[in-house]
């Protein structure tokens, strides 16, 4: 493909060159000396030549958006897998947003950029060494000329872009805060009003609107001089190759037609190198995204598949065991998590609870090996997580997120993600367990509603109670709840919690949850403190020997509420 | 003269940093694309009005603008005029160096040692000629021989060659220097209506009734303010320079053309078709590929999208095969268009490059006939030529600037269409201000739907005491924000009215009602400033004292020492440096400092660790101390303590009264009450 390229640009390169030499004898044989024959005959090859050129170039074009797409299509889907095999240390490393501009915006621009390459790589030194050699074969003498334009196009090139490259950075820079002050204007609108600050926000974007005038004023000022100055080099050049020619004619040293070709010449050779700056000015831009995707393809994710993995016994269900399990993000002083020891049974719910930062999430984390230990292990049904392939033990687990992270499609093909062949029954039983029938029964499509990306066209609790549906027709032996009831409300969290009850009698239930109503029937309770377990036991025991748990429930239920309705109607 | 010869040097692909306006938001770089002309993108609904909206924006700058376009007439001529006076140049030469030919050419054949006296010319020379030679020498030289002088060899006339090459050096500047004062002006015209439409937009958006805000997400509303902007002002900036100069151009270069020879005017102009032909027929298979591009491209990076926003949820449902599968679908379709869209815009510049030669074969062979029949010069062909290059750039823009102004008036008319968006209705024309605010609040008959066809509150009236504590109560997505909006004044209601201290808030001014009340709601909002700044926002005028004093009721204090650069520490763009829990207390500190008389909170906490929990209870507990409440509740003690609950369900307020009431009365609070507190079954 690349040496197809190339032939294919030389011809094309060859075709451009050739065609001022024949101009030069259609002048200097057919005009001057009369020859009519000779004129028609140049004519001809000349159109024929042109069409070669001209052929070449549409093949050049060919393979040059052939092979640039391709291998951005090919990068892409690398990028993509390698992406989607990361676990989420890859993803704390890169951010979520940086991967998408990486997998997206960053190869299209290599995609652009190799298409202009290819196309005018190759063509540009290829046609300005063509042209300067044969501008020197009509007359060495003059091609200072062609040095010295080139000298000052390239020179004003260069000032230019020092001035403003720094300005084209800082006017990206303004225009993200013009966009930052309109998104605050947008999302604080409620807030703005309330406290009548809309004169202080239009202050804000004034200013923001005035700088970004300013900069963008000045660059352009600057970039207009770029066309017109062209014009003038071009010009000056053509006058100066008249001038100098004309005294090379007078001593006999140059044919009229070979002055006019080496005008074209010298117009080829500038114009190639302005091609080429022009490649100087984009590949460096280039090669930031170029980096930016490479750093993707080269990360190995932390969290492979054993070589040898073993099988999960089959008479055991669902047992988690974490023996003295720690856990630390790169980079951090502290652990995260500290000699976590705990086992987890079927039949058996057991409740994480903390403040911020306890640890609690990055626990349950541990289970489906979003992260893997730093230290101790993670056992289920008695074989330690890493040394089964992720596909088994991700099969055993049913997970709720917190945000219900829903996927575009429909309702049905949301809530049979997990299990893509599930039949209706199915998932009509699990979305009544999860309290989903009623409100997706009252929508237009019933199951066959679309989902828009993200989940947007569901409210915050809904989303929550497809997620659950979703992981509830896996029937798996774990569950996993990542504070999975905040947004709904009590009525719905009560109803759901009692029908969740049933389902998962022979399953281990593993919660993380905020409210203590939410998980204060729990079989255990294990709470946790800057990382370490400070508390287990139920709700009543807790209440009275563990200070930390205490907190958080008197925090959110009053005196009378821990003594009376749950000391007294509970126990 | 092959191609790219002394024509101007064309942009070769979309806009880039050449396109004299620098990098766009939109992200293409140099060369990206294969501009406008390319895209063919949406067309506006009304092409007419819009552009007529256009003109009208544009009036205060008339007067630049005629003289951004006398400039651009001017270089444009001097441009038309060059390469007929370097043919002049040419014409001088080859005048000359003929003339020395046909020199050599006779005294070659003169005896050797023939010397001529002084101004022996050609005819008294020929006269002794014999008739032989007469014969061969053509009719057209003849006359040129006869001028001629004989006694000396004749060189070549550099005098008048530097007179024209001065007098082009001069037009050459002169046409530079007023190219780049057009440039100079039009850019600072177009910024100035850029600078203007983002004014006027952001100025909008605060008089618009929130209820556009609340049916439009914020992309929607951004992207009017970056993107459709920064088009008008691009485009307008490229096409109203483009019609003048490339109309000039066509009209100035057909008369320098047909002044040279009407025959090869002729030539040149049969061409045209094909070229027409040619560049139509690949502008629509390329759009359709273009079109199909740009959805392809679209479905994949919503895939990328959201599979690496939910990354966890595709892992441990073991969707990773399935997710790249689909990808490897979208991403083979995406190939596909890509590269025949690729490869079919890229067609444009070798097929021009091709038509272009077809004229330039054509002008040399009909010109060479031509001249060897004496009718044209050489400096002719070679102006004509250049000619013929410089004819095609104007005729391709113009029918570009067609497309240009279709997606100016497509990006004009949605900017136009925000700016004429509906606005809040006007304030009452005498508007009451209440001089000291008890706080009693009264509904009377309130009846509101967002959309008038659904009316959610159907006859709502309470009447609330300064100072109560009003509980608003009901599960998500009852509609507990829509008694924010109404008492905020944010939605007016449809019938019935709201009073405060017994005057209607529709006879005060909106700024009034606001004032009245402090709001903190679920939602922190926060913007990027210090965190002094922050808490100054509801009173500009504090004092540090007094802001310190808020911030020290609401707990604030406490945690701000710990930050660095304490109370001058800056809040970062997603206002992500403090904790949720944090946000909420400096919200309620922003509050305080306001002193309002009357207040509405939201009491829900998520995401907020337990201790804040109750540094948060707290300092709402102070805020509400003797002022009147409103609080969408979340907590019972709250609820229980309120001295009237409002419980709301689908949008409407289905019961009211006291927490003993309520559960009396055994309705849809009672249930709601039970539900939470009684089910003895826990997960």
């Amino acid at each position: 493909m690349v040496i197809a390229v190339l032939a294919l640009t030389f011809g094309q390169v060859m075709a451009d060159l050739q065609l001022p030499d024949y101009m030069a004898q259609i002048v200097n044989k057919g005009i001057v000396r009369q020859n009519n024959s000779l004129i028609f005959n140049t004519g001809f090859r000349m159109l024929l030549i042109s069409l070669l050129g001209g052929a070449c170039a549409v093949g050049v074009g060919f393979l040059a958006s052939r092979v640039a797409t391709g291998v951005s299509m090919n990068v892409r889907e690398k990028v993509f897998a390698k992406v989607e095999s990361f676990s989420l240390r890859e993803f704390d490393k890169f951010s979520t947003a940086s991967l998408i501009i990486r997998s997206t915006n960053d190869i299209q621009q290599l995609q652009m950029v190799l298409i202009m390459l290819l196309r005018m790589v190759l063509m540009a030194p290829l046609m300005g060494v063509g042209a300067v050699f044969k501008a020197y074969a009509l007359a060495p003498s003059m091609t200072w000329i062609i040095a010295l334009a080139i000298t000052v196009m390239v020179g004003m090139m260069i000032v230019l872009f020092a001035i403003a490259m720094p300005r084209f950075k800082l006017l990206q820079q303004l225009v993200d805060k013009l966009n930052l002050v309109t998104r605050q204007n947008l999302t604080g609108l409620r807030v703005i009003r309330a406290f009548n600050a809309e004169k202080h926000e239009e202050a804000n974007f004034e200013k923001a609107n005035v700088e970004l005038t300013g900069v963008n004023l000045f660059v352009n000022r600057l970039m207009v001089i770029m066309q017109p100055m062209m014009m003038l080099i071009f010009n000056l050049t053509a006058v100066a190759v008249i001038w100098v020619g004309s005294h090379m004619i007078d001593t006999g040293n140059l044919m009229i037609g070979d002055m006019i070709a080496f005008m074209q010449y010298a117009m080829q050779v500038i114009m190639s190198f302005l091609f080429i700056s022009f490649i100087f000015i984009m590949v460096p831009r280039a090669s930031v995204s170029a980096q930016r995707v490479a750093e993707v393809i080269d990360t190995e994710p932390l969290i492979k598949d054993p070589q040898n993995p073993i099988a999960f016994p089959v008479d055991t269900r669902g047992l988690i065991k974490f023996d003295d399990v720690t856990f630390s993000y790169p980079g951090a002083d502290s652990p995260v998590l500290q000699n976590i020891s705990f086992t987890a049974g079927p039949g058996e719910t057991t409740a994480f609870v903390g403040s911020t930062g306890s640890g609690k999430s990055t626990l349950i984390n541990l289970i489906p090996r979003f992260y893997d230990v730093t230290g101790g292990r993670v056992l289920v049904n008695g074989i330690d997580i890493r040394n089964v392939t992720q596909e088994d033990l991700c099969e055993k687990i049913g997970y709720v997120p917190q945000k219900g992270a829903l996927f575009s499609g429909t309702v049905s093909s949301n809530i049979k993600y997990g299990v893509p062949d599930a039949s209706d029954e199915e998932m009509h039983a699990a979305a009544k367990i999860a309290q989903a029938s009623e409100f997706v029964e009252n929508l237009e499509d019933k199951f066959a509603t679309p989902i828009a990306q993200g989940g947007t066209n569901v409210s915050g609790g809904q989303k929550q109670r497809l997620a659950i549906a979703r992981a509830l027709i896996k029937k798996p032996e774990i569950y996993i709840f990542d504070d999975s009831f905040s947004a709904l409300d009590f009525k719905t969290d009560a109803a759901l919690r009692e029908a969740l009850n049933d389902e998962t009698r022979k399953a281990t239930v593993l919660i993380v949850a905020q409210r203590i109503g939410t998980i204060m029937n729990a079989d255990k309770i294990i709470v946790l403190d800057g990382g370490k377990i400070v508390g287990t036991g139920r709700h009543k025991e807790l209440i009275e020997s563990c200070d930390v748990y205490k907190e958080i429930a008197s925090s959110q239920l009053s005196e009378e509420e821990l003594e009376g309705i749950l000391g007294e109607e509970l126990a | 003269m092959s191609d790219r010869n002394a024509a101007p040097p064309q942009k070769p692909g979309g806009p880039g940093p050449f396109g004299g306006s620098g990098p766009r938001p939109g992200g293409r770089g140099p060369f990206g694309g294969h501009g406008p002309m390319m895209q063919g993108g949406e067309k506006a609904k009304n092409f007419k009005g819009t552009m007529s909206n256009l003109i009208t924006y544009m009036r205060p700058f008339w007067v630049s603008i005629i003289i951004v376009l006398v400039f651009a007439i001017a270089s444009t001529v001097f441009t038309i005029v060059s390469p007929r006076i370097l043919g002049n140049i040419t014409n001088q030469v080859v005048n000359d160096y003929t003339n020395r030919a046909l020199y050599d050419q006779i005294t070659s054949k003169l005896p050797k040692g023939v010397t001529l006296p002084p101004g022996t010319t050609g005819a008294e020379l020929l006269k002794q000629a014999p008739p032989a030679m007469l014969k061969k020498i053509p009719a057209n030289k003849l006359a040129t021989i006869k001028a001629l002088d004989f006694s000396k060899r004749p060189g070549i006339n550099f005098q008048k060659i530097a007179d024209i090459a001065l007098l082009l050096i001069v037009l050459y500047l002169l046409s530079t220097l007023f190219s780049y004062i057009q440039g100079w002006i039009m850019s600072g015209v177009s910024q100035k209506i850029t600078y203007r439409f983002r004014r006027d937009i952001s100025e909008k958006i605060n008089r618009m009734p929130l209820k556009y805000f609340d049916t439009k997400t914020h992309g929607e509303v951004l992207s009017r303010v970056t993107n459709d902007v920064e088009t008008v002002s691009q485009t307008l900036n490229q096409s109203m320079t483009q019609i003048v100069t490339s109309i000039t151009m066509i009209v100035g270069i057909l008369g320098m053309m047909f002044s040279i020879s009407w025959l090869l005017t002729l030539v040149t102009l049969v061409i045209l078709p094909f070229s027409f032909g040619f560049i139509g027929a690949v502008v629509k298979r390329s759009q359709k590929h273009f079109r199909n591009q740009q959805a392809t491209l679209g479905k994949l990076n919503g895939h990328v999208e959201e599979m690496y926003s939910g990354h966890n949820v595709m892992k441990v449902f073991n969707g990773e095969k399935r997710s790249i599968e689909k990808f490897q679908t979208i991403n083979r379709g995406l190939y596909e268009s890509a590269w025949k869209s690729q490869f079919l815009s890229g067609l444009m510049f070798p097929i021009m490059n091709f038509i272009g030669n077809l004229g330039f074969v054509g002008v040399s062979v009909v010109g060479g006939w031509l001249a060897i029949r004496g009718s044209i010069n050489i400096g002719d062909i070679q102006a004509f030529i250049q000619y013929v290059r410089q004819f095609n750039q104007p005729i391709s823009q113009t029918a570009n600037v067609a497309n240009i102004l279709q997606s100016t008036a497509a990006a004009a008319e949605r900017v136009f269409e925000f700016l004429g968006e509906e606005e809040e209705i006007p304030q009452a024309e005498q508007p009451v201000e209440i001089k000291s605010v008890k706080g009693a609040v009264e509904f009377d008959n309130v009846v509101f739907g967002y959309n008038p066809e659904k009316t959610i509150i159907k006859g709502f009236t309470a009447s609330i005491q300064p100072g109560q504590r009003i509980a608003i109560v009901g599960p998500t997505g009852a509609g507990k924000t829509t008694m924010v909006n109404l008492l905020m004044r944010f939605y007016d209601v449809n019938q019935g009215s709201i009073k405060i201290d017994g005057i209607d808030i529709r006879d005060m001014r909106r700024s009034g009602v606001r004032k009245m009340f402090g709001m903190v709601l679920q939602d922190t909002w926060l913007f990027n400033g210090t965190i002094k700044e922050n808490i100054a926002y509801s009173n500009p005028e504090a004092t540090d004292e007094e802001i310190l004093a808020a911030a020290k009721a609401a707990h604030v204090d406490r945690f701000v020492h710990s930050l660095p650069n304490g109370y001058d520490m800056v809040l970062n763009e997603e206002a992500d440096n403090v904790s949720q829990g944090e946000k909420q207390l400096l919200t309620i500190a922003r509050a305080l400092l306001a002193n309002p008389p009357m207040l509405i909170l939201d009491e829900a906490t998520s995401s907020v660790d337990t201790r804040t929990e109750v540094l948060i209870q707290k300092a709402m507990e102070t805020l509400m101390e003797g002022r009147t409440s409103f609080v969408i509740a979340h907590r019972l003690s709250t609820i229980r303590d309120a001295d009237l609950i409002l419980v709301m369900d689908n949008g409407n307020i289905v019961e009211q009264g006291t927490h003993n009431e309520l559960l009396s009365a055994n309705g849809f609070y009672a249930s709601l009450y039970n539900s939470q507190f009684t089910v003895p079954a826990v997960v």
